[in-house]
């Protein structure tokens, strides 16, 4: 193949010199040249290998559905595999390379892949590697455990850079009365009537110019057209594929910003994903030429006639010097005589004998010939050729490109996003798209209209179809008929070859040959979406978007059925690739989701505290002194509560004031527990059920006042307690008077622990009565002042056993009330504790959190049967005894100590019985913690049965996961002070 | 997309809203027997075409919906507060 750039044609830049790289060697093109046009300019035929065989592949489209020119563009951290030479603009200074090829595209090692194609036949990974069901883990998966980084990397594409993504990517959002999506005759009649009719319309294009396919014209200039779009005040977007439809007409599109740009402004988005929210949808997207399988039919200087004619007259390359046009249409007929014309030697073979066909006689038609086989392997040689009505090579003709057009498939892939099946068309042998109640219309090409006028008159059709859905305008309109070539086409999908072996593809990016697609039906895999996951047919990125109706034909063809009876695979979102980086956008790295902090969070990193994620919020977790060690710092920590007095920032609780009469009537039904005697200025500790008897929630509840409450939630569930409670109020229980609201922002929270807490609160307070036993006792609850008039709740409740106390100020104040308790708190040798230490004073005391409230136990498991009142009834009162949650072998709270006091364990060790280690035991370890108390490891968990079943038996923890076992012996929860002594002191 | 159109904020992407459930569930009374509330909480039809569906407007007004939805095509065909009070003033401002 001789590939060269013509003087005279195309509408490319000359004046614009770009150098680019190919496969490190450098090479010259013009602004307006995609890197496919550069790279045939150049003469560069060869420019990747085939992903199971290695056969060398040249350049097949001019455009989205290219299967073949898959490239790898920039380097180190900019490297992007996988890309499209055909809609690549070429850049100054791109550098591209090929790919899936060692040491390069024109002589690669693994082209033996090409003799051993047996062995990659259809379905060879499921043969081959797969364990025999029902033995699933079986020899077979073994082998591929040990095989497959060869496999795939034999088998493979252009591979990612593996390093972080330097670009950034922006979402963006816009609405609209109508989206148009592509530019060719239809769209742009459709955006212009719809724009004189007032609406608001975006115009959508993937290409970086307006026009479609009339971009392949010879005369066609598209400067009046977008004056007249842009006078009408039509938002015009290039460079931006529509590569979704979703419910209630919205448009997922990606544009791509700087993909063209050789240096980037920094602060400009590579790409933006934008979500469209239109009231109607007209899709032209034209139609896809379909190539035709034959032997040999991917050897580089095969190529689309339609891709040939986008060369010769938008890029001014013509892509051959002997052509062979094979046809079943009268579409290629105006190429054939363009190509002429430019001074390339034509030949069409036409499959059809009985038409009529104008031309200046300057090439020769071969009516009721068919390619046959191409000799050749890197580029073609020549080209066996056959009678259509009797297969067989009847000739050979010299040439050094064959270009195809076995007729065109209307790009119906967004509408069957929306799940709209398209009929068959047997006239135009062809999908039509159907019609839909959603508003969305199909135009132009792509609903099957060959010439420009009829698509223009579609696209005004469209829109009056969408004026008149839009209750705007009720005005008759009508579509032209589907088709529009003077001879009717002739279906021509396949041209069998006769020899045993051949290698006639069908899916050419992913190697995938008639013969694989008869094999798959031999075996049984004839529904076209197990033929589809059986041979990848249609599965590369190019979706299929040349191959499919081959391979549905094929099947058809084996099952003697028509076409529309075999089906047609469902298209899915993207219509092509779209980058991870756009989907994720901003949403990367620290941004990757939102952060919430508490109002003292830079006070408590001035004051030494490490922090950790808990949910979205950052918590203090440890306090580190000089060099410790975390774990230094916590047993350090919650010995200090225990001695004296310790300080932690609770603020990310849950917390939602309860308002209203029936406020405690509301509290009653929703808590396990009695709330209807809770006493003003008391607060009681309760359980959440859900409606199924399932433990949701614990917390506190503060009555400050006849008709007002202040309830603390844990970290994790306060967002579902919300949302619960507003359910209930809105949905369940309309009549009570209640009003909930979250004031979990608004309140800064601190726990203030431990022998000396009342001496530091004491000194806090203005009026240091109020914090006396006497007026607030064990549970009780105040509203007064700290120091300086700031106002404060104070609730008298321990979660680490200690004397304890909760005080709340409003945010604002939240790092007036640390300095003032933090220099208090240092007067009696107290401390900051961070989550660990909490963790570690609770686990001593037995109270359960998250690990244990898992969305799996019951009141009863957790051993806090006495908060489950008999004398009233709450969600899950009827619930939390049925069937299997009171069986009596349940898992039950219980501790652990190791039996070798010495011996350490961690929280997923699997509890089992001495001689039974295997399964899932008997129980389970949820929480472990050092105890500073008890001078050893402790943990909390579940064991079937409870302590007073395994009170005195040696169990073992086994810890697959870390290789440890151990002996184990269960003890009550409350290892420490079970009778609450410290906490009424 | 789903899009709701909240009867307080206007119609908004469905990813503002979380779903509730089966909004023509009648809860038993809280001293109803075990095998009420068996029938109310787990038993549910499978309807394929319109049903009624709570939605709260967890990132918006915070108000729980009764959303007619068709589970076939995701058209919604009408959005009114759950609270019956609500709905009353809802229609009046019609
Ligand atoms: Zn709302």
């Amino acid at each position: 193949m001789k590939t060269r750039r013509l003087d005279n044609y195309g509408k490319i830049n000359r004046d614009k010199i770009l150098s680019f790289s190919w496969d490190k060697k450098n090479y010259k093109g013009f602004e307006g040249d995609t890197l496919a046009s550069a790279l045939l300019a150049n003469n560069i035929g060869i420019v990747g290998r085939s992903f199971k065989y290695h056969r060398p592949r040249g350049i097949f489209s001019s455009g989205v559905e290219e299967s073949g020119a898959l490239v790898t563009i920039g380097s180190k951290d900019r490297r992007d595999p996988n890309v499209r030479a055909t809609t690549q603009e070429l850049y100054n200074g791109l550098e591209a390379s090929g790919q899936n090829a060692f040491p390069n595209v024109n002589f690669d090692l693994a082209g033996i892949n090409n003799y051993l194609g047996r062995f990659f036949a259809a379905g060879f990974y499921y043969k081959t590697f797969m364990g025999i069901p029902p033995l699933e883990w079986g020899k077979g998966t073994a082998i591929w455990m040990f095989f497959e980084k060869f496999i795939r990397k034999a088998a493979g594409m252009g591979s990612a850079s593996g390093l972080p993504d330097p670009d950034t990517y922006e979402h963006a959002h816009d609405f609209c009365d109508l989206i148009v999506v592509g530019s060719g005759p239809a769209g742009v009649a459709a955006a212009l009537e719809a724009a004189e009719k007032k609406l608001d319309v975006i115009l959508v294009e993937q290409d970086s110019l307006i026009g479609g396919n009339q971009l392949a014209e010879n005369d066609f200039d598209n400067s009046q057209i977008k004056n007249q779009l842009e006078n009408l005040g039509i938002k015009i977007m290039t460079r931006t594929t529509a590569f979704g439809l979703y419910d209630n007409c919205v448009v997922g599109l990606l544009e791509r910003v700087t993909d063209h740009i050789s240096a980037p402004n920094v602060n400009i988005p590579r790409q933006r994903f934008w979500t469209i929210r239109a009231k109607h949808i007209i899709v032209g997207a034209g139609a896809i030429e379909r190539h035709i399988a034959f032997n040999n039919n991917d050897i580089p200087g095969v190529m689309t006639v339609n891709a040939s004619k986008h060369y010769l007259n938008r890029y001014g390359v013509l892509t051959g010097k002997r052509i062979v046009i094979a046809t079943n249409n009268d579409s290629v007929y105006e190429t054939a005589h363009q190509l002429s014309e430019a001074g390339a030697n034509v030949t069409v073979l036409d499959s059809r004998t009985n038409f009529e066909i104008e031309t200046n006689k300057s090439f020769e038609i071969r009516k009721g010939y068919v390619p046959y086989n191409i000799n050749g392997s890197k580029k073609i040689d020549s080209l066996d050729i056959s009678k259509n009505e009797t297969i067989n090579k009847s000739e050979t003709i010299n040439c050094d490109q064959v270009l195809l057009s076995g007729g065109w498939s209307p790009a119906v892939h967004l509408l069957s996003h929306r799940g709209v099946k398209p009929k068959w068309d047997y006239n135009n042998a062809c999908f039509l798209p159907s019609d839909t109640k959603e508003n969305i219309t199909m135009v132009g090409s792509s609903r099957g209209l060959w010439n420009k006028n009829d698509c223009i008159a579609s696209g005004i059709a469209g829109t009056t179809d969408a004026l008149n859905r839009l209750g705007i305008s009720k005005t008759n309109y009508f579509f032209p008929k589907p088709g529009g070539w003077k001879n009717p086409i002739q279906p021509l999908y396949e041209v069998k070859y006769k020899k045993s072996r051949s290698k006639s593809f069908v899916d050419y990016q992913h190697d995938v040959t008639t013969d694989d697609v008869r094999l798959a039906h031999r075996e049984g895999f004839i529904s076209v979406e197990h033929l589809k996951r059986y041979t990848t047919l249609g599965m590369a990125n190019d979706q299929g978007k040349m191959g499919n109706i081959i391979g549905l034909s094929l099947m058809a063809e084996l099952l003697n059925k028509e076409i529309p009876e075999v089906g047609t695979t469902v298209f899915r979102p993207p219509y092509t690739p779209v980058s991870i980086g756009a989907l994720s956008g901003r949403n990367v790295g620290k941004h990757f989701r939102p952060l919430r902090v508490t109002p003292m969070h830079q006070w408590n990193i001035d004051h030494g505290a490490k922090m950790i994620e808990v949910g979205l919020y950052q918590r203090p977790w440890y306090y580190p002194k000089e060099n410790e060690t975390l774990s230094d710092s916590y047993i350090r920590e919650a010995s200090t509560v225990r001695k004296t007095v310790g300080i932690c920032d609770v603020t990310s609780l849950g917390k939602i004031a309860i308002q209203g009469p029936d406020s405690t009537e509301f509290l009653n039904r929703i808590y396990s527990n009695g709330f209807s005697k809770l006493e003003v200025g008391k607060a009681r500790y309760g359980i959440m059920l859900r409606d199924d008897g399932i433990v949701m929630d614990d917390g506190t509840s503060w009555r400050l006042a006849e008709n007002e409450y202040f309830m603390t939630t844990s970290t994790g569930e306060a967002a579902k307690v919300m949302s619960w409670l507003e359910e209930l109020l809105q949905t369940r229980w309309t009549d009570l008077n209640v009003n909930v609201t979250s004031v979990s922002e608004q309140w800064a929270g601190v726990s203030v622990a431990g022998p000396k807490s009342r001496e530091v609160l004491n000194n806090c307070v203005d009026d240091s009565l109020v914090v006396t036993n006497n007026n607030l006792p064990f549970m009780g609850v105040t509203s007064t002042f700290l120091k300086g008039n700031i106002p404060c709740r104070i609730a008298r409740i321990s979660f680490s056993g200690e004397l304890a106390f909760e005080v709340y100020v409003k945010s604002d104040f939240a790092n007036t009330m640390m300095d003032l308790l933090w220099a208090n708190a240092k007067k009696y040798d107290g401390c900051l504790y961070g989550l660990e230490a909490l963790g570690a004073l609770r686990v001593e005391k037995g109270h359960v959190t998250a690990a244990e409230l898992d969305g799996r136990v019951t009141i009863d498991d957790v051993g806090l049967s006495k908060m489950a009142s008999t004398k009233k009834s709450y969600i899950g009162s009827a619930m939390r005894k049925r069937g299997v949650l009171k069986n009596n072998d349940r898992e039950i709270l219980v501790g652990f100590f190791p039996t070798n006091l010495k011996e350490t364990f961690n929280a997923g060790t699997i509890v089992c019985e001495k001689n039974n280690i295997k399964g899932q035991g008997i129980g389970r370890i949820t929480s472990v913690t050092y105890s500073p108390e008890l001078g050893h490891w402790i943990g909390l968990g579940f064991v079937k049965g409870g302590l007073d079943k395994w009170k005195d038996t040696n169990l073992v923890g086994a810890d697959p996961v870390r290789n440890k076992q151990m002996n184990l012996k269960v003890v009550s929860p409350h290892m420490i002070d079970p009778k609450g002594e410290r906490m009424y002191a | 997309m789903i899009r709701i159109n909240c009867p307080y904020c206007g119609e908004r992407d469905h990813s503002e809203f979380s779903y509730g459930g089966d909004a023509t569930i009648n809860y038993p009374s809280l001293d109803a027997s075990e095998k009420e509330w068996t029938e109310a909480i787990f038993f549910r039809k499978n309807i394929k075409g319109f049903q009624f569906e709570t939605w709260h407007h967890s990132n918006g007004c915070r108000m729980w919906l009764v959303v007619e939805r068709s589970t076939v095509t995701h058209e919604i065909k009408s959005v009114k507060p759950c609270h019956p009070n609500l709905q009353k003033v809802a229609e009046n401002n019609k």
